[in-house]
């Protein structure tokens, strides 16, 4: 028999059987990486046939035929090295013992893996290494998951003749800095994985081998601690660890795990797979699953590490409620607590009308609870308040692509990237926001690909180890549209277009349009130069590569949406791609990276006031009638109030109820002193999340939701990629969330007989077309399914447009700029934008309460040397931030990051107020705010705000309402 | 709602459709815009608005584009406070 080694393969959840297509089994490590090859190369390997790609190691080949070579710094991850002479084998005509790992196959050969010399060979390595290990086995964290120890019993060591006395390391100290890990450099064998792992995987460069010969350690940054190094703790060194060297602090403490759980990280929009190892009910330790698709086994400090929140004590657990937000909270039973809600809901509706009341679902939630949330909304208020957090992000998104290319969602797979030439990123900050995604980007980027950056800010990947922008354009905030156009005009002027794309696959009528508008002097980059505040040359530069360079592919975050123009700016981009042919195949594209894990997936299921399942406007008669059939009921067919409107309309006194179900609109959304004078308004606001967050302060009832690791369901990342989300303990209230909305959908008199979330998916497919071929069987089976998944397509989709655009044909879209009305003046002579950090996620609900604090406890404001002078304002200084809206404190970092007349905060802590900042305009078509840009003014205080001493008071006070502690009188 | 915020709102909406090529229809476009995107009650307000005669805080572009499109964009009746809201048919 000879074995054929496919490679690739169909994936599939642990549970299913191997996803690697491999006769070495999944969770094998192949000890070398997969060569993709069209050339197939027969050998045998102690007899056995195999056929395998060429390139591939002797070592890889030896597993593909059912054996195993001892191997120590050789993994799968990573290039091999060759460094540790375990691997030796024996190839029939060659002289010695070639290590396996480094031998690439050839054509005929015949490889034996044991004989009495390799034996001896092998035997010798190990006692050596052994020599200079402690001998604590017993005591070791990394007893029975140690890659030493078996290969020591796989060589059959026996005895060390030099004894232990001589010269070692085992007295070194360990390095207990990192919050997550420890380094405890007794018991390495400097095989080199973690600094291969850092520099291949992760990108970060931040470990060496310091020394030479006996003297070799490792050394985070120059001889640094690892917290006081580069390391970003992604834990991909931890990862490749073969020892007790690298280990998880969680798994010091616990023992090893004993049984685990595929499932999908919580955090960003790339959506990475984890196994969830636990013992019992508790969570040792998240490892990223090698076979996720969206992360191939790499993780970032987020998903690997800051899962600790999910058994905080700040938890609540029972559900609460109060009629005024005056009094303090009492715990009720979920029975009287959902009665409350649904009584008060029925109350207004009652008194106020059928519109007044409303709900806001989140990007954390799962598919099938968003789902259930826009048609318990529909269904049981018999309206269409139903807006999703989608809202603040993605919203032009959706508007935009949908507008040019037909569908609202991103046309590429994360694995695209690897065929992309040129790489345009625009108001992303994917090393930060996005990890995993941004250590694939560096990788392709130190293969050769070119980068262009547009962002106001010198992001990492402007220049960062091995990497370097070839052009960055440092735009002025809110200038977006003016660069894009700028970029158009040269492409069109310069007789850039792919015409003949164009004709084939564009609205050639539409084409014309744009291409007149582009083409006007007005638009081109020396005219509108001192707008953007790019140099034309800069502008004209990115163009040509963009357009020329091969496959060009845009990547796009929050700085594109989250402005006045957020639409117009998505349109923009998609024009580009259209008119240079970058969309419909590998490599190109328009790829939104999305905030939060699920954004795509929200949006996908109705959660937006206009628009039902699968983006099917409200006002389409055929549609509500299908839902109306399947829902039994009349659905309202008006739009619904967005988040903004039903703020606004709260202040009107004409919305007076809200359920939310993981959404913090007081902290996420803009202004808020408006956003809490208008919570104030109300007379029913009902929380469902883990933490008594910012809103839930004016709330009334609590429900306490269930974290990710509690409950069933799928998320959708941002390649439109469904993958399972599984229970790996029970929730911790007693109820998964998708059970709360279905209770109080009874109270309100609308049954929702549900038993399972796969049965919430079933209805989903049923009513969806680009769902229609999903099912949680499928799913299992192929380990993720990227939508559309239906009859023409039933494998799912990884690249959309491939032929024809969804929409038939292209459409280009005439995207004339309109500054914003957030300008600078004398008294606001600053713009301000706003951005995430590695370390914390979005409101920090999740991040404060891990160990991730270390690296970002409070927000600060970074600011030019030059403004900060003017202001007589030094590093570490409190200053004052005031806009039109509001006037909060923070402390100032000086640095050229930002460019003069910016300044740039994050939002993670509630009392930093970025968001008292933040003003109410929005992008034009989508309400989604503009996040980006407010005019400020910056100057040295004190003290905190007035806002900061309210909003301490108020937390002091709320925080007292709760259960156990002391309320103070009111 | 406060109709100087939907005023805003619809002028800039008004602002994309104006940069249109066809003037006749980005009128018609921005009507449709508010039509599928806005709630009955703001849309009730802006048409009240225009209808009243004074809308100078409106550009010319959307005050034009609301005239032309008024019927379109007058939402149907309030429904009464329905009790319970919908239920089963």
């Amino acid at each position: 028999m000879t074995v054929v080694a496919t490679g690739g393969g169909a994936g599939g959840a642990k549970a299913s059987g191997c996803a690697c297509g491999s006769a070495g089994g999944c969770g094998t490590d192949h000890g070398t990486p997969l060569r993709a090859s069209g050339t197939m190369v027969a050998l045998t390997v102690d007899g056995v046939a195999v056929q395998v790609p060429a390139g591939t190691s002797v070592m890889r080949a030896a597993v593909e035929a059912g054996r195993s070579v001892p191997k120590l710094c050789a993994t799968d991850s990573l290039e091999p090295f060759g460094s540790c002479r375990l691997c030796l084998v024996e190839i029939e005509g060659r002289r010695g013992y070639p290590a396996s790992c480094t031998t690439p196959v050839e054509p005929g050969m015949r490889v034996r893996t044991q004989s009495p010399k390799l034996a001896q060979l092998r035997r010798g390595v190990m006692e050596l290494y052994i020599s200079d290990h402690p001998l604590d086995c017993l005591t070791c964290a990394a007893n029975g998951d140690c890659e030493l120890q078996d290969m020591a019993g796989a060589v059959g060591l026996r005895e060390v003749r030099y004894g232990y006395e001589g010269a070692n390391h085992r007295t070194a100290v360990k390095d207990r800095s990192n919050p997550y890990f420890d380094f405890d450099p007794s018991k390495c064998i400097v095989c080199s994985r973690c600094v291969r792992a850092c520099e291949e995987i992760q990108g970060t460069h931040a470990l060496t081998i310091s020394g030479r010969g006996f003297a070799s350690v490792v050394s985070p940054g120059a001889l640094e601690s690892f917290l006081g190094s580069e390391c970003v703790s992604c834990g991909a060194c931890v990862q490749a660890c073969p020892t007790a060297t690298l280990m998880e602090k969680s798994v010091v403490e616990a023992g090893t795990p004993d049984r685990s759980v595929v499932t999908t990280c919580a955090y960003c929009g790339v959506g990475c797979a984890f196994e969830a190892e636990m013992k019992g009910n508790e969570v040792v330790r998240m490892t990223p699953y090698k076979d996720g698709k969206a992360n191939h086994g790499h993780s970032c400090v987020k998903g690997r590490f800051a899962w600790g929140y999910t058994t905080h004590r700040d938890r609540i657990t029972t559900p609460m409620i109060r009629r005024s937000i005056d009094e303090p909270w009492r715990e009720v039973s979920w029975d009287e607590a959902i009665g409350y809600a649904a009584a008060e809901f029925k109350r207004i509706q009652a008194q106020h009308g059928r519109g007044a009341v409303g709900g806001i679902s989140s990007s954390r939630c799962t598919n099938e609870e968003t789902y259930l949330m826009q048609k318990f909304v529909r269904a049981a208020f018999g309206n269409n308040n139903i807006d999703t957090c989608a809202r603040v992000c993605h919203s032009p998104t959706g508007f935009g692509l949908k507008a040019t290319l037909g569908e609202s969602a991103g046309t590429q797979d994360f694995d695209s990237i690897d065929h992309c030439d040129v790489i345009m990123v625009i108001g992303a900050n994917p090393t930060d926001a996005h990890p995993v995604f941004g250590s694939r980007l560096k990788r392709r980027i130190r293969q050769g690909a070119k980068l262009i950056v547009v962002d106001p800010r010198g992001i990492d990947l402007v220049r960062t180890p091995h990497v370097a922008a070839a052009h960055h354009l440092a735009l002025r905030p809110g200038t977006n549209v003016a660069i894009v156009n700028a970029l158009a005009h040269v492409i069109v002027t310069e007789g850039l277009v792919q015409e003949a794309y164009v004709r084939e696959r564009c609205e050639w009528a539409s084409f014309e349009q744009w291409r007149d508008f582009v083409a006007h002097p007005d638009r081109s980059p020396e005219a509108t130069a001192s707008v953007t505040g790019v140099p034309a040359e800069t502008v004209r530069g990115a163009a040509r590569l963009y357009a020329t360079g091969g496959n060009a592919a845009i990547y796009y975050g929050l700085g594109v949406t989250e402005h006045s123009q957020g639409s117009t700016m998505v349109m923009g981009i998609a024009n580009l791609a259209m008119a240079t042919g970058n969309v419909g195949r590998p490599g190109v594209g328009v790829n939104p990276l999305r905030g939060q894990n699920n954004v795509q997936g929200s949006c996908d299921m109705g959660s937006f006031p206009h628009e039902l399942p699968g983006y099917r406007h409200i006002l389409d008669g055929e549609t509500r009638a299908l839902f109306e059939r399947t829902w039994n009921v009349t659905l309202d067919p008006e739009p619904g109030l967005r988040i903004p409107n039903m703020l606004d309309a709260a202040l009107d006194g004409s919305f007076k109820g809200l359920y939310l179900e993981g959404e913090d609109i007081a902290q996420s959304d803009p202004n808020t002193e408006h956003v809490t004078a208008a919570l104030r308004r109300m007379e029913c606001i009902v929380v469902q999340d883990l933490f008594l967050n910012e809103t839930a302060k004016f709330a009334h009832v609590f429900l306490p939701g269930s974290s990710f690791l509690e409950k069933d369901g799928t998320f959708t990342n941002a390649e439109r990629r469904i993958s399972r989300v599984r229970q790996a303990v029970p929730p911790v209230a007693g109820k998964a969330d998708w059970e709360i909305t279905v209770a109080l959908a009874e109270a309100m008199g609308y049954p929702m007989p549900y038993r399972h979330p796969s049965e919430i998916m079933a209805e989903i497919a049923a009513l969806t077309p680009t769902f229609h071929g999903v099912t949680y069987e499928r799913i299992e089976a192929h380990g993720s399914l990227q939508w559309p998944v239906n009859d023409a397509a039933p494998e799912g989709t990884p690249i959309m447009h491939r032929d024809r655009f969804v929409r038939g044909l292209g459409k280009f879209m005439v995207t004339e700029f309109v500054a914003t009305e957030e300008r600078v003046t004398p008294r606001f002579p600053l713009l301000l934008t706003t951005g995430r950090i590695l370390s914390q996620y979005n409101v920090g609900a999740q991040t404060r309460r891990t160990g991730n604090v270390v690296w970002h406890d409070e927000d600060r404001l970074e600011i030019h040397p030059h403004d900060a002078e003017e202001r007589s304002i030094k590093d570490g200084d409190r200053v004052e931030l005031r806009s039109r809206a509001g006037v909060t404190t923070l402390r100032a970092v000086v640095t050229e990051r930002v460019q003069p007349g910016v300044v740039y905060t994050t939002f993670h802590h509630p009392e930093s107020g970025a968001n008292v900042i933040t003003t109410d305009n929005s992008d034009w078509a989508t309400n989604c705010p503009e996040y980006k840009v407010t005019a400020v003014q910056v100057m040295p205080v004190v003290s905190a705000s007035a806002w900061q001493e309210r909003f301490q008071a108020f937390t002091e006070r709320q925080e007292g309402f709760l259960p156990g502690h002391d309320h103070q009188p009111a | 709602m406060e109709i100087a915020h939907l005023c805003r709102m619809a002028n800039q909406i008004g602002r994309f459709y104006a940069g249109q090529p066809d003037a006749a229809e980005s009128r018609k476009a921005a009507a449709t815009h508010l039509r599928r995107f806005w709630d009955p009650r703001m849309r009730r307000e802006l048409v009240a608005h225009v209808e009243g005669g004074g809308a100078e805080d409106l550009d010319p572009f959307v005050r034009e584009a609301v005239r032309e499109h008024l019927e379109f964009l007058r939402p149907a009746d309030t429904p009464a406070p329905a009790s319970p809201a919908a239920g089963p048919r």
